[in-house]
């Protein structure tokens, strides 16, 4: 179920109840939505929040698993090619680094960077900034950075190309080898998948009105100072 | 569909909305109080960005096609593939639904980028007819399917490390493996650039006039 947000009237002054669509900059009062439905944009139809129940708990729980599973991935042969006689295995590992041969070398960073350290990074940084929260402590030292951060990197996250770039890669050899999958891709098709999860489970709204929440954001002024004395 | 009465935007309202948290401030303020971005009310610079990542991104483009993605050795005899090379040789020996995926994220993809992240760019920088619903869905639909065509580049990355049989054959990344990753990452941080508000400040622009006819 989605629902329109109302259409702002000018003489309103509480800023805290209003929202801005970061597409099309439409102004809207907040509003009250519960867990499972959507607040979408009138104008350009963009999701503005879309809370889940649960959600902080679910994503810790499938961050920390994606965490292990990629980890794991590193060690465990990914695919497996055999012809004439002679085979060869190759792990996640290998296939970054198959660009240090030469002048290529900065592709071994950015191919590192875009399907193991990216994708790692963010889930680190949101089990960082949601564990707290959940779990009712004080929010992490630099939460509100470290959030802004996973979010401004979620497009270089590119897990889900990288396997569908397995399935090309096993089609153009077919000709020339036998080639099967090793554990190690299982695992990071389930890796795909559970950050794919997360996605559907991640509100940023939700989240950060929950930072705002756990650190009101004026320093105290003198009279609720007095009050701390 | 849409609701009669035009719906009110932040700018008009002489406050500031940010582009990360959604939140909105009085005008004037430099950085969101909430999750710390710089706030610009629209970021005039922005098309600027916007044609200069893209141009590199089209000399890049050049040499990704002319140069080998891949060079292919099988019991002594050597083979290089450019790109449109590599689909075609896929097609040849039958494969034409992954021929077709190869054209479509390295060829139409990326063409089709560098012509909507144009046509948008023009569109908001003088009058245009074009209906603003849809030219968001396009930036959209760029702004989605753009990193699609990194697959290529993860195809070779692969091949490169699992095809290494001895004399039997044995496959290397060509220069264009790289060109072509940086055509990638620049049209991205292209579309990245363009402040899509800007599509719809026509709009308003077009209520003004109504109204001071
Ligand atoms: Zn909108
Ligand atoms: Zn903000």
């Amino acid at each position: 179920m989605s629902h329109h947000p109302e259409a702002f009237s000018p003489d309103a002054t509480d800023l805290a109840s209003l929202v801005a669509c970061p597409s099309c900059d439409a102004l809207y009062r907040m509003p009250r939505i519960a867990a499972g439905e959507d607040a979408v944009c009138q104008r350009c139809h963009r999701v503005i929040a879309a809370p889940r129940h649960r959600a902080g708990m679910q994503i810790i729980s499938l961050a920390a698993a994606s965490l292990v599973l990629l980890a794991a991935t590193l060690f465990f042969p990914f695919l497996k090619i055999s012809a004439a006689g002679v085979h060869n295995a190759t792990s996640v590992l290998d296939v970054v680094l198959a660009f240090t041969s030469d002048e290529l070398a900065i592709l071994v960073l950015f191919t590192t960077a875009c399907i193991l350290a990216i994708p790692a990074l963010r889930m680190g940084l949101l089990l960082y900034v949601l564990v707290p929260l959940v779990f009712d402590h004080p929010p992490s030292a630099r939460a509100r950075p470290a959030f802004l951060l996973s979010e401004r990197l979620k497009p270089w996250s590119m897990a889900e190309i990288f396997a569908l770039g397995c399935a090309v890669a096993l089609i153009k050899v077919r000709d020339l080898a036998e080639v099967e999958f090793g554990p190690a891709f299982w695992m990071f098709a389930g890796l795909v998948f559970l950050v794919l999860q997360v996605q559907r489970n991640l509100c940023s709204r939700s989240v950060w009105d929950a930072l705002e929440a756990a650190t009101p954001d004026a320093p105290p002024t003198a009279a609720t100072q007095e009050h701390l004395t | 569909m849409m609701a009669d009465t035009p719906i009110p935007t932040t700018k008009e309202a002489g406050l500031l909305g940010c582009r990360y948290c959604t939140r909105v401030w009085p005008s004037g303020t430099k950085t969101c109080g909430c999750c710390g971005s710089k706030l610009v009310s629209r970021d005039l610079q922005s098309l600027q960005k916007v044609w200069a990542w893209w141009l590199v991104a089209l000399i890049c483009y050049v040499p990704a096609n002319l140069y080998p993605m891949l060079r292919t050795s099988t019991l002594g005899s050597v083979s290089q593939d450019t790109i449109v090379g590599g689909a075609i040789t896929l097609a040849e020996h039958g494969s034409y639904f992954v021929a077709g995926v190869i054209l479509l994220a390295s060829v139409v993809i990326p063409i089709l980028k560098f012509l909507a992240i144009a046509y948008l760019a023009i569109s908001v920088a003088r009058p245009s007819t074009a209906r603003e619903g849809t030219r968001h869905m396009l930036f959209e639909l760029v702004e989605y399917i753009g990193r699609w065509s990194m697959i290529d580049v993860f195809v070779v990355a692969i091949l490169s490390s699992l095809v290494h049989l001895g004399n039997f054959a044995s496959v290397e990344p060509g220069p264009a493996s790289l060109t072509f990753a940086l055509t990638v990452v620049f049209t991205m941080i292209s579309a990245q650039s363009f402040d899509s508000r800007l599509i719809w400040d026509q709009q308003e622009f077009e209520k003004d006039t109504d109204r001071a006819h």
